[in-house]
């Protein structure tokens, strides 16, 4: 029933510096996406989550440059189409991408309804303006936004309503991969709710197939998605469903990601937080083993030694010396 | 000073604007704050509560209401009047990009410090406070130094910031959205330092915030507030476990939570 | 800083208007040395054809034009360089206050500035240059400067106000910085690459207002200005007797002073203004 949306492999992507050098940001990404499933990345600032959203787009300008991998959308690998074939027939309708402040970039001298059909229009210019209207005007009725908007200029809307706005815009042509990078970050608490049951929204009409969303706050996943991917320095360093992943981290770089997580609940008083200390590698350097080893409490010598294979913990791969059952164990001496 | 109060506000009002175009920002507001006490103002974007911090900073003056500080009227006529004020009451601000004069170093926003304390220090005793208080932060003084603002991380710049705050050891802080445009993990840092930097020097820290969980953690006591009111307030366990407004049971229900249990 | 300037060099338009400004310039400082001779002397008849005696013919008094060209453009660019300064002062003083201050002291400068805005400079300009006795370059340049600021105050108060709510003018304010300090330290610094356009394009304007009043009959007076030979070219009817030497030389420096610094300008724009940056 779940169809494979999405299917990347070894995916790799760096950005170039003014001083020609290359910045890993992206190294070796590997996942899958079927449909009905909603995919949350997290990870610290720099730790590559923006960067794979922008690169999985397949369209790089720079400083942002492809190395290697394949990212295949019907079995089609969008890195060997060409750029207009891309935009033509891939973008907006197989995967549309919701940049960070997206909702800061509508122009405001155009109303709603312009980007609208400017959108409808650059894939098939032969729509006519009165059907765009009924589409846009259904569309928007059955998102419960009002239809005022669509005549409204961006500068005239609040915050929330700007990020929905921007959302249904992005989705009209039903895509069925939805990139959100950070789509509730600059919203107050209640507006993010409406920001969040949106996208939900979208997924039960089906306007949407499933959803990539990038957050650095763990709360939020917890309430949205179905599967957790963990970034670190670029690469993946563990999946898994979202409770899994939450309640029960393997790797103690998202163990101590959990560790630093805030939310008004009962009992959250007492706990300590824990802060990760350090900072993330730079990558321009050729980091050999665990990148997260100069951080983590339990590293060993062998740590940096050689690069580290993915290890399955039943069917959740994380990356790291250890396997699951001593990680528990070496937590259970800590306590 | 009585019972330990640092800094009181009375029926609090500012509004902007004139005639009809008049907005009232903050309505009515009391507030007072004992010396160590961590306190939280929670609300949304446009409930007021920055516009209340900066009346509380002497940033803005308030249009009705009295403020008391350490006990006794605050007065702000004059500049060496307002300098002994900031001398006690200090700041950090939401956005760590733009709480730097990005065409200065570093140091400058630290040796300002000093300045302000009216300390007079030889050159090789300003080096070891300036260490001093980046250690406190976990930065290393000797990369900071000769940077300049863009070549530091948001994480980075907001830790500096806090390096400000533990060289001039205010009585009150307040604290502007300090975490609310970094990381998860770098905020559990941020935290940690301010709440150490409160138990080292008996400071009395304000929060302004919009994120309950974070409210519920540090503070002592919680002000709600909506659309230039305070609808609520009490000590924190008591607002987040037993909220008692309708806005704040909202609120409440809006955060994403990890449990699903529905508090009551 | 460093990178900026790396980056205008690249800019076409910035270097073609720099290069246009230093042949100009090398012109009016290498040709009085070669040609010793005073510009205002009798050197032929008047309005002689050009020949390699007199590159650029004589005008009206006999006088030769190409050195009476070094002398005026001179004497123009050091009026437009002068009037700039008064405007861009002026102008930056007066927005740096309304914006930075605010309130009423913002609604008074404020609606100064739209009333000069409002009067056309030209006007004022040959009102005053008439009602003088004495008419020095300096007060020429004195009163283009000064009927020329509104635009960089409006301007600079727009930058200014915008600036001064920013985290680190509060940060500069809690750390016990005096109102001038954080002017000249805070808001300056992020206005200056701004002002030094405004310099040059008011500069640029200045120049074309001497020449305006100049061929009106009211240029400086004991001196030789762009905007002079021209009125005097004109007096002399050297349009009808085909005397073009006589009047498309200046007319020719003016044209290419003025596009050079507007080209500057607008290269630095690429550069400072990141709304347009490539």
């Amino acid at each position: 029933m779940n169809k494979l949306l999405l299917n990347v492999s070894e995916l790799t992507t760096y950005y170039k510096t003014r001083l020609n050098e290359k910045i890993y940001a992206v190294d070796r990404v590997t996942f899958a996406l079927e449909s009905g499933k909603i995919i949350g990345i997290a990870g610290e600032s720099g730790c590559g989550k923006s960067t794979l959203a922008l690169s999985l787009m397949g369209f790089y300008f720079p400083p942002l440059y492809y190395n290697s991998g394949s990212i295949l959308i019907n079995d089609i690998d969008i890195m060997k189409i060409k750029y207009a074939s891309l935009r033509k027939l891939f973008l907006g309708k197989e995967i549309a991408y919701i940049p960070q402040s997206a909702m800061n970039a509508l122009n405001p001298t155009k109303k709603i309804f312009k980007f609208i059909r400017d959108i409808m229009k650059g894939h098939d210019h032969k729509l006519p303006t009165s059907k765009i209207k009924d589409i846009a005007i259904n569309r928007f009725r059955t998102l419960n936004l009002p239809e005022r908007v669509l005549y409204s200029f961006p500068n005239e809307l609040s915050g929330g309503m700007k990020q929905r706005v921007v959302i249904a815009i992005s989705t009209i042509l039903n895509p069925k991969i939805l990139i959100a990078d950070e789509p509730t970050s600059a919203l107050d608490v209640s507006s993010q709710r409406i920001v969040l049951d949106l996208l939900k929204d979208l997924m039960n009409k089906n306007f949407v197939q499933s959803i990539i969303f990038i957050t650095h706050e763990l709360p939020i996943l917890k309430s949205i998605s179905t599967d957790i991917m963990i970034m670190y320095a670029g690469e993946i360093i563990e999946k898994g469903k979202v409770n899994d992943v939450i309640f029960d981290p393997i790797h103690p770089y998202s163990k101590a990601l959990m560790g630093a997580i805030i939310v008004p609940e009962y009992g959250m008083k007492n706990q300590k937080l824990t802060a990760i200390q350090g900072t993330p590698p730079n990558l321009k350097n050729k980091l050999t083993g665990c990148r997260f080893a100069k951080r983590c409490k339990y590293v060993i010598p062998e740590c940096t030694k050689t690069d580290i294979q993915d290890k399955y913990f039943k069917t959740r791969p994380y990356k790291c010396i250890f396997d699951y059952t001593k990680l528990k164990e070496i937590n259970k001496y800590e306590k | 000073m009585k019972n330990n109060i640092v800094l009181s506000g009375n029926n609090i009002v500012k509004t902007f604007g004139f005639g009809t175009n008049a907005v009232t920002a903050v309505n009515h507001v009391d507030f007072s704050f004992r010396e160590k006490e961590i306190i939280s103002i929670v609300g949304e974007s446009g409930s007021g509560k920055t516009t209340l911090a900066n009346i509380m900073l002497g940033l803005l003056k308030n249009k009705k209401g009295t403020i008391n500080f350490m006990g006794e009227p605050r007065n702000l006529k004059g500049h060496s009047r307002r300098k002994a004020y900031w001398k006690k009451v200090q700041a950090i601000f939401q956005d760590p990009f733009s709480s730097f004069n990005q065409f200065s170093r570093v140091e400058k926003i630290l040796i300002d410090c000093l300045k302000l304390r009216g300390l007079k220090l030889t050159p090789a005793h300003t080096i070891d406070k300036l260490k001093e208080a980046c250690n406190f932060v976990n930065l290393k003084f000797e990369e900071m130094q000769n940077k300049y603002p863009f070549e530091l991380s948001g994480g980075q710049r907001q830790r500096l910031m806090i390096a400000r705050i533990a060289m001039l050891k205010p009585k009150i802080l307040i604290a502007d959205e300090p975490t609310s445009m970094i990381d998860a993990c770098s905020r559990a840092t941020i935290l940690e330092m301010l709440l150490k930097l409160r138990d080292e020097n008996n400071m009395t820290i304000v929060f302004i915030t919009h994120d309950l969980g974070l409210a519920y953690y540090v503070s002592d006591t919680i002000y709600i507030m909506e659309k230039g009111n305070i609808v609520e307030k009490g000590p924190a366990q008591e607002i987040i476990l037993h909220p008692k407004c309708e806005y704040t049971k909202r609120l409440l229900a809006d955060v994403p939570k990890l449990h699903n249990e529905i508090v009551s | 800083m460093k990178t900026n300037i790396i980056i205008l060099l690249k800019s076409p338009k910035f270097i073609i208007g720099l290069l246009i400004i230093m042949i100009i310039t090398g012109f009016i400082l290498s040709y009085p040395i070669i040609n010793k001779a005073s510009p205002i002397e009798m050197v032929g008849m008047s309005f002689e054809e050009p020949s390699s005696k007199h590159i650029l013919g004589t005008d009206n008094f006999g006088a030769d034009v190409l050195l009476k060209l070094a002398y005026g453009t001179r004497t123009s660019v050091y009026i437009g360089l002068l009037a700039g300064i008064f405007a861009t002062i002026l102008g930056l003083i007066i927005g740096l206050f309304s914006g930075y201050l605010g309130g009423i002291i913002d609604n008074i400068l404020n609606s100064l500035t739209n009333i000069f805005i409002v009067i056309p400079p030209i006007i004022v300009l040959i009102l005053i240059s008439v009602s003088l006795e004495k008419r020095s370059t300096l007060i020429i340049a004195i009163i283009i400067g000064v009927t020329s600021w509104p635009w960089t105050a409006r301007a600079i108060r727009a930058q200014t106000s915008s600036l001064r709510h920013r985290d680190h003018v509060n940060i500069a304010k809690i750390s016990g910085y005096t109102t001038p300090k954080i002017i000249l330290f805070e808001i300056l610094p992020y206005i200056a690459s701004y002002v030094f356009m405004a310099f040059i394009i008011q500069t640029a304007a200045g120049i074309l207002s001497e020449a305006a009043i100049s061929m009106l009959g009211l240029a400086p007076e004991n001196s030789i200005t762009l905007g002079l030979m021209l009125n005097w070219a004109l007096a002399f009817d050297a349009i009808n007797v085909e005397a073009w030497w006589a009047f498309l030389p200046p007319t020719a420096i003016i044209t290419f002073l003025t596009l050079s610094l507007y080209l500057m300008n607008a290269g630095m724009d690429e550069i400072f203004n990141p709304k347009i940056r490539s």
